[in-house]
């Protein structure tokens, strides 16, 4: 299609203008601009009508004005060059190259929108995935395929979680056909340093493509950010049979760029004003994760997103709990603990991770051994609740038990350190020394063979 | 034939589009992708687009079909799974790879298989809408009955026997002085409901082999069933036991909006998986409709609409059918989509203000019901909701308990400490118990109806006491109320928790619910025995027999029920 160019901006307003008297322009076309001062920018269509288009510029509107800025309509959706050599380099949330390391020698261009994997080509997810981090592997089973976020707040350690779930899960296995695609989605650039260089130090720097949208860059590229990661994603997995973990990070501020987007164009709002569709459009970005038949590459995503005022039920992790395929949930009472990693286990959640676990995959007692430990540990922090108003003499011996237990599910369980790999095998010695603290009659949850196989008296 | 005059995501404007009318199918574009008319404006017709719209441009032609939005119904519909407007997702990834473009166009039902066709009337037959000409076996487990379509009745003048395909006449029907042909295959629009003689009332259970449903809140064969929960409370695991043990002899599962990998998985583990009843693969009697949350929106909205219709057709071949949807929240958003862009002035929470009319027009499809053809045909709806932050006073859940009859209420609480089936016995309801209680007097035990009062005393007991607990501490209370409290505990992990991943306790059929509910209420009687007979409670807990009731779920029939005999004799003995 021939390229068109106008001068006709009619409109500019939040991060949109409308663009007047045009002719053949198509919903989601890809847009530049050029302003009067010869900057280029480049936008997309959202509303496209006989003569008029609604444009969405990705790196904001500033400096732009109603008579000299160029537009060009380039006739076909967004797209992102990919290649092999992306590995270990740096891009902007929209995939220019910023590391100055000169241009990539792209394999093909896609279109970052990418499309919906058909339901039966998917593979479902069985592969375990072990991060060494007991209260996920133990408790949470991650599986190859699966996206699962990390629900944080502000001040939590979800970067140094993220950055260790990354190091242990990934180097140490199959050095050659892994990679990690990090999408740092207007965080800091201490932030992004953080990741940045805790990938240097574990010598994987190479296997890792980065796309930077920092808090000062323009809010509304963080809308293309994790489209460009996931579409390098999909290409890595799918085309070079690798096997992708993609760490998106903050997914709250992709959120608020849609919120701005939507503001800007007068949608009646839903949710605390974030758009109706919000998701459909998170749903769009989740599942881009998983396996195809007949693939080995596969596509893990590991999304981060903070809870404003800790708050589950807020728009952004209420939706994005269901579409994701579990969670973990960080808690603030576990960090003042001094618990490292501060996972709180019970509205913690892996949906896959039942058939991600078993023999054959971890061992034949991991499911008995989890759910013993979940109603244990439930069990032991009501009566600490209850502890607290009658007085720690007016229990039972049972109940006493329950709290030891809960204590030294916390204390050394889940507690690790930041540098701690353990394995899986080490995550269920552990746990069955603390279940030696409950009486056999309690332990409803484990098959009798399992006690009489693991439980060392 | 018309023009495109503006595109904004799956809303399509057209103008030049007078005499096109309100829901009739559309061809969208060059591609020629599909769409649906719903709204008019004098020359303007607004159009929602099944598929994805990127690249459309204003200019391009819109052709409409004359027809409505309609589905094909014939041999070949289970075992399938389709998208949310019946296009054999299978099929598609054969032809177009594995992910969905769009512009894609195959038939809904294979038309090239040859399926043996069986007459069941004969020529000079007087046959009307609904009736059975003939029969197909469409997979081992079900027959197929080839019915008249509507708007035809007279004598049969010629009918065939052997292999056809659905396009094939297979019987000739004349009526006036007109002959028609009748293919296997006929089709029927998804918004309109299909005729029925009449609509029966509800009169047996639909057995699901899950206790706290069967035992505590039963569903009836025709019945309809709200699910709501927030995330991770186990909608989707809850759907799916019921997809897999419910005794409906077809199931259409629904997918709406939710997640790809959890149709995979159905998609997988049922082909594997044996119905109790006959040994075959469950597959062999299901369907299912996959518009996952990342497939075009519009799609969605249609999805429990084409399911709705599929449930339909078999009700009407005489078969209990019931219908899983997940999640009836998303098709509820997939409307308040459309509503936004069409600028409609929008009811509570931006929900377009036909939202009620819409939930109760669905459910209303479902019903136990003498068919045209004089046979009984059931629908029972399940429909799963996803209240946003797991608020129950949100509309798309008050609006569904409105008309639906049962309501399981999934509990975060509850989830958190995994006590699974996360279904709150306090809160939930079904207002079939006392019509039902009949059938399960007569077909499981006389006692049912008494026992599952008891035990619903007790748990409501329970509940005071732990108020009283949390404010004094347990010793606080008399023996015979610590005593309360250790039963419904009981009650509560030994009998209402089910492990859906366990291979025994998956399922549980209606003899062992009841006799597992006897064990534990006789041990309540037991327990105040010896109590009275000097007894202390931690005495009585630390007993063999307390860990053997809490082993009894996990028994197989056979051996569970020489344990039940056993237990049973020593409470009364001692």
């Amino acid at each position: 299609m021939a390229i068109k160019e106008y001068k006709s901006v009619e409109r500019v307003f939040g991060p949109l203008i409308i663009v007047d008297k045009i002719r053949d322009v198509s919903y989601n076309e890809m847009v530049e601009i050029e302003t009067s001062g010869g900057e280029r920018r480049y936008g997309q269509v959202l509303d496209a009508m006989k003569d008029k288009a609604v444009v969405q510029l990705f790196e904001g509107t500033s400096d732009l004005d109603t008579k000299g800025t160029k537009v060009k309509f380039l006739g076909d959706s967004m797209k992102l060059e990919v290649g092999k050599g992306m590995l270990g380099r740096i891009f902007s949330g929209a995939g220019k190259p910023i590391d100055r390391l000169g241009k990539l020698v792209p394999e093909d261009r896609l279109d970052i929108n990418g499309a919906p994997i058909n339901p039966s080509s998917r593979e479902f997810p069985r592969e375990f995935i072990q991060t060494g981090i007991s209260a996920i592997d133990g408790m949470n089973t991650v599986v190859r395929g699966q996206k699962i976020p990390i629900f944080s707040a502000a001040g939590l350690p979800h970067n140094e979680l993220a950055a260790q779930i990354a190091r242990q899960a990934a180097v140490l296995k199959g050095k050659e056909n892994f990679a990690v695609v990090f999408a740092a989605i207007g965080i800091t650039a201490e932030e992004a340093r953080f990741f940045r260089e805790d990938f240097e130090k574990s010598g994987a720097i190479e296997r890792i493509v980065t796309f930077l949208n920092l808090a000062d860059d323009p809010t509304i590229e963080r809308i293309i950010t994790p489209r460009s990661a996931l579409t390098t994603a999909e290409f890595l997995a799918f085309k070079h049979d690798m096997h992708v973990l993609v760490i998106l990070t903050d997914m709250t501020n992709y959120c608020e760029a849609l919120r701005e987007v939507s503001a800007a164009r007068e949608e009646i709002p839903g949710r605390r004003g974030y758009p109706g569709y919000m998701y459909t459009d998170l749903a769009v970005n989740y599942e881009r994760a998983g396996r195809i038949k007949g693939k080995k590459g596969s596509i893990t995503q590991l999304p981060i997103l903070t809870m404003p005022s800790d708050d589950i039920t807020h728009p952004v992790p209420d939706l994005t709990g269901y579409i994701t395929e579990g969670q973990i949930v960080l808690s603030r009472e576990m960090h003042r603990k001094g618990v490292y990693p501060p996972i709180d286990v019970l509205p913690s959640l892996s949906r896959l991770m039942q058939q991600g676990i078993g023999k054959e995959r971890t061992r034949e007692d991991h499911s008995d051994v989890s759910n013993q430990l979940y109603s244990g540990y439930a069990e032991g922090r009501d009566l600490r609740d209850l502890v607290a108003v009658v007085g720690e003499e007016a229990l039972g011996e049972r109940e006493k038990k329950f709290i030891e237990f809960s204590d030294r599910f916390e204390g050394e369980f889940v507690s690790q350190d930041r540098k701690e790999n353990r394995t899986i095998n080490d995550t269920l010695s552990i746990a069955w020394d603390i279940i030696k603290t409950l009486a056999e009659k309690d332990l409803k949850r484990i098959d009798p063979e399992f006690i009489k196989k693991f439980l060392k008296k | 034939m018309g023009n495109i005059i503006r595109v904004t995501g799956s809303a399509v404007e057209a103008d030049g589009m007078r005499g096109n009318t309100m829901y009739e199918m559309v061809h969208v574009g060059r591609e020629g992708l599909l769409g649906e008319i719903i709204r008019l404006e004098g020359d303007t017709a607004f159009i929602q687009v099944y598929e994805e719209t990127a690249g459309l441009t204003p200019g391009e032609p819109v052709r409409g079909t004359g027809k409505p939005l309609s589905v094909e119904l014939g041999p070949g519909i289970l075992r399938s799974i389709y998208d949310g407007i019946q296009r054999p997702l299978e099929i598609i990834r054969g032809e177009h790879g594995d992910f969905i473009l769009r512009g894609i166009t195959v038939p809904s039902i294979d038309k090239k298989v040859k399926w043996h066709f069986v007459p069941r009337v004969k020529k000079g037959d007087e046959v009307k809408h609904g009736d059975v000409l003939g029969t197909v076996q469409e997979t081992r487990l079900i027959e197929h009955r080839i019915m008249v379509p509507k708007g035809i009745a007279g004598k049969v003048q010629k009918i065939e026997k052997g292999g056809f395909r659905v396009e094939d006449a297979v019987c000739a029907i004349q009526s006036g002085g007109k002959v028609h042909k009748v293919p296997m295959m006929q089709t029927w629009p998804i918004r309109k409901p299909r005729p029925v003689d009449e609509k029966l009332g509800p009169e047996i259970p639909l057995l699901t082999g899950q206790r706290i449903f069967d035992t505590f809140f039963p569903l009836a064969k025709g019945g309809t069933s709200a699910i709501p929960g927030g995330f991770g409370t186990g909608k989707t695991v809850s759907q799916h036991q019921l997809a897999k043990w419910s005794d409906a002899s077809i199931i259409v599962y629904v997918g709406c909006g939710e997640r790809g990998n959890e149709m995979t998985e159905v998609l997988q583990e049922f082909p594997h998986l044996k119905d109790p009843k006959s040994g075959l693969p469950l597959m062999e009697r299901t369907t299912m409709i996959a518009n996952t949350s990342n497939m075009p929106v519009a799609a969605r909205e249609a999805s429990i609409y084409t399911g709705i219709t599929l449930a339909e057709y078999y009700r009407d071949m005489g078969y209990d059918v019931a219908l899983m949807a997940d999640s009836t929240s998303r098709w509820a958003e997939a409307m308040r989509e459309m509503s936004s862009k069409l600028e409609e002035i929008p009811g509570e929470e931006g929900y377009p203000a036909y939202l009620a009319s819409r939930l109760a027009d669905f459910y209303e499809r479902s019903g136990r019901v003498k068919n045209l053809n004089g046979s009984t045909g059931s629908i029972s709806v399940i429909g799963a909701v996803s209240p946003p932050g797991g608020d129950f006073s949100e509309p798309v859940t008050q609006n569904t308990l409105k008309v639906t009859r049962v309501f399981w209420a999934l509990d975060t609480t509850l989830a958190d400490r995994r006590h699974f089936p996360s279904i709150n016995w306090l809160t939930s309801y079904s207002l079939y118990t006392n019509k039902l209680g009949d059938w399960f007097r007569e077909n499981v035990n006389r006692e049912w109806p008494h026992l599952r009062g008891k035990a619903m005393s007790l748990l409501q007991k329970e509940s005071e006491l732990r108020e009283i607990v949390q404010l004094v501490g347990p010793d606080a209370l008399p023996v015979s109320e610590r005593v309360i409290l250790e039963v419904a505990r009981m009650l509560r992990e030994d009998f209402l928790q089910q492990n859906a991943y366990h291979k025994v306790d998956s399922y549980c059929s209606a003899d062992k619910q009841f006799k597992m509910l006897h064990i534990i209420l006789e041990f309540h009687k037991y327990a105040n025995k010896l109590i009275n007979s000097g007894k202390t409670v931690k005495e009585i807990m630390d007993m063999d027999m307390v860990t053997e009731i809490s082993r009894m779920k996990h028994l197989a029939e056979k051996e569970f029920n020489q344990m039940y005999t056993r237990t049973i004799e020593k409470m009364k003995g001692g």
